[in-house]
């Protein structure tokens, strides 16, 4: 049994322009200390499988139309809130992209850290005291027990997503959910914060699902990857055979936008043309319309995830092709 | 906070200038003065001018001004020229009952008023929402005197719960003030409940968007300690603002709620005096409304920044 099953999941939402699947049929797993990077570009589903997983999502207008998602063994989809209330913050954690809008701005950060420790555990307010300043100091925030009493507008946007890995770990989740822990963030800081996520899941042990839009986060940080589009994931695979071995073209495409200093070409590639709208998927494949793969048979029906090897799947009719144009390049 | 205190205690002093000023005006600019009042019908020409003289009217009007700011300076706002008493004393006698009812209905607007916007803001687009927010917007358009006359009718002659007026101080018989103040306490919450619930629910709809909304939840906080700790205390922010506003809304408001329920506060007195052209006793009484206007104000803006850090920061 892994740590976090995501079975069929289906999120719909519901619009002027009837019901919309925000994300379909998504099926992964999340092992203990594992860290599973989601990439994809923005709208393709990534922060909805996440807030899905968290129950966060307003229901109505939101609703998990299908599947299941199952965190050490209980389904967290249908769960009661106060169920759900429990686990979340104590077994899965999550940190959000806008550091500087998470945090409430009339509480003192200390505050903020404690106020989850009770929520979750018995504890006397010098334990609690103590549990904050320990977590500060673990985050990196110097001088901890002095800046208990500081409230989020004193700090710099680094600093506050340092707090919000401090609240998000005070309990010591086996999961944490970070999505684009570093988008927000200045390209220096993002390395520290990086660096420093990478320490805590060393030092605490938990599993750890990055989301992000950047090939360079996912490089650094994750295990194995999946690459979402248009609300479905279109490949999986271990990081290491992702990067050397892509098969979807979507995933080449994304690859080929990372800037390199050994390229000599003048100008960054570019995947052509824009994710389509939730309401305006084409029939088939929905990468079609960009991919330079395309064939006519890419219009009929939707390509399922196959695995073509184990550990790596992929929804591409051409996958075959691809890969073994790629072995031989 | 003591600092934000004394600055605006030192802005408030052009803002009683400048009142003191309009209501000197306005009430010179009325036709009529309280000679007539005082010397009645029968007066001749002699004895209203002897009046006007006594009264110091006679002096040109800078010069009234210059006695009158004199006197103020000496801690001496004069004499009401009908009932005789010092200004002072008439205000500090009739100001409690106002305050008292303004007090009452303030109670009323704070509790009605966050609690509908609140529970309508959580059930956003249900009938509860739209119940609350159809009352709110009947308070805010029915005229309070009219809500007023309906309640007498109802509560007073149909069912004789309540009496039809009068006032009964507290320190007299608290039980007998709570009777003769409900009905007008209601009849003046009712524009400012409705003006709250409307202002409570669109700003509670807007903080519970928020980011660290989501954060609080992510965290597992039980529902009800995001909605009444994170939402809340964001949310009473710009409320408090807007119950500065209520305070003195519910003072001006008085004057036709007292007139319909014959209570003795400030609004009747000052009322009075307007049409007695009671020239020290509107001037005074005006002048202290306005001081104690703005030392509520103040405290809102104290309040502020015991609400927000943000604020409580930057004033240091």
């Amino acid at each position: 049994m892994s740590l976090l099953e995501v079975r069929g999941l289906t999120t719909a939402f519901r619009t002027e322009r009837g019901e919309i699947n925000a994300v379909e049929d998504i099926t992964f797993d999340i092992d203990e200390g594992e860290i599973l990077g989601i990439v994809g570009e923005s709208g393709s589903g990534k922060s909805v499988t996440a807030l899905t997983i968290m129950g966060l999502l307003p229901q109505p207008p939101a609703r998990v139309a299908a599947g299941s998602v199952r965190f050490r063994g209980e389904t967290l989809t249908g769960m009661s809130e106060p169920r759900l209330e429990r686990i979340r913050g104590s077994g899965i954690s999550m940190v959000f992209q806008e550091p500087m809008t998470s945090l409430n701005p009339v509480f003192t950060i200390g505050e903020q850290i404690m106020e989850t420790v009770r929520a979750h555990e018995k504890a006397t307010p010098r334990e609690l005291r103590d549990r904050a300043v320990e977590m500060l100091d673990k985050v990196g925030i110097p001088s901890a027990a002095k800046r208990l009493g500081d409230y989020p507008h004193q700090l710099s946007g680094g600093q506050r997503q340092r707090v919000m890995l401090a609240i998000a770990l005070a309990c010591r989740p086996k999961l944490l959910i970070a999505d684009e822990p570093t988008t927000a963030l200045d390209v220096t800081i993002q390395a520290q914060v990086l660096d420093l996520l990478m320490d805590l899941r060393d030092e605490f042990g938990m599993a750890v699902m990055i989301i992000t839009h950047n090939m360079g986060v996912i490089a650094e940080t994750a295990d194995r990857v999946l690459v979402m589009y248009a609300g479905r994931i279109v490949e999986q695979a271990p990081v290491v055979r992702l990067f050397e071995r892509p098969e979807h073209p979507y995933t080449r495409g994304l690859l080929e936008c990372v800037p390199t200093l050994e390229q000599d070409t003048e100008r960054l590639a570019a995947i052509p043309g824009s994710l389509p709208e939730p309401g305006r998927r084409p029939p088939g494949c929905r990468f079609a319309p960009r991919c330079r793969w395309r064939i006519d048979a890419c219009r009929t029906g939707l390509p399922p995830l196959v695995e073509q090897e184990p550990g790596h799947a992929s929804a591409c009719i051409r996958a075959a092709e691809i890969a073994a144009q790629i072995g031989a390049a | 906070m003591a600092g934000i205190a004394l600055r605006r205690l030192l802005g408030a002093l052009p803002v009683l200038l400048i009142v003191s000023l309009i209501t000197f005006a306005l009430l010179r600019l009325i036709p009529g003065d309280p000679s007539s009042v005082i010397g009645g019908p029968s007066a001749t020409a002699d004895q209203l001018a002897q009046i006007r003289r006594n009264l110091g009217l006679d002096e040109p009007l800078p010069m009234q001004l210059v006695h009158w700011y004199a006197g103020l300076l000496q801690g001496n706002l004069g004499r009401s020229l009908l009932m005789g008493q010092g200004v002072v004393e008439v205000t500090f006698e009739r100001l409690p009952v106002t305050l008292g009812l303004s007090l009452y209905a303030l109670v009323i607007t704070l509790v009605a008023g966050l609690a509908s916007g609140i529970v309508a803001a959580l059930r956003q687009n249900t009938w509860v929402d739209q119940l609350a927010m159809m009352v709110a917007m009947l308070g805010i358009s029915v005229p309070n005197f009219f809500l007023g006359l309906l309640g007498i009718i109802f509560f007073a002659v149909k069912l004789g719960w309540l009496p039809t007026g009068g006032y009964v101080p507290f320190s007299q018989d608290p039980w007998e003030w709570f009777r003769t103040t409900t009905m007008p306490a209601v009849s003046l919450a009712m524009l400012q409940m409705g003006l709250l619930a409307r202002i409570t629910r669109s700003t509670m709809l807007e903080v519970l968007r928020q980011d660290y909304i989501r954060t609080a939840r992510a965290k597992g906080l039980p529902g009800r300690q995001v909605v009444v700790k994170h939402a809340l205390a964001n949310a009473l922010i710009p409320i408090t603002t807007v119950i500065g506003i209520i305070v003195s809304l519910l003072i001006s408001g008085s004057v036709v709620t007292e007139t319909l329920f014959s209570i003795p506060g400030m609004g009747q007195l000052l009322t009075q005096a307007v049409l007695n052209r009671d020239y020290p006793m509107v001037q005074g009484g005006l002048l202290l409304t306005t001081v104690f206007l703005v030392l509520v104000n103040i405290m809102v803006d104290i309040c502020y920044a015991f609400l927000d850090p943000r604020v409580r920061y930057d004033g240091k």
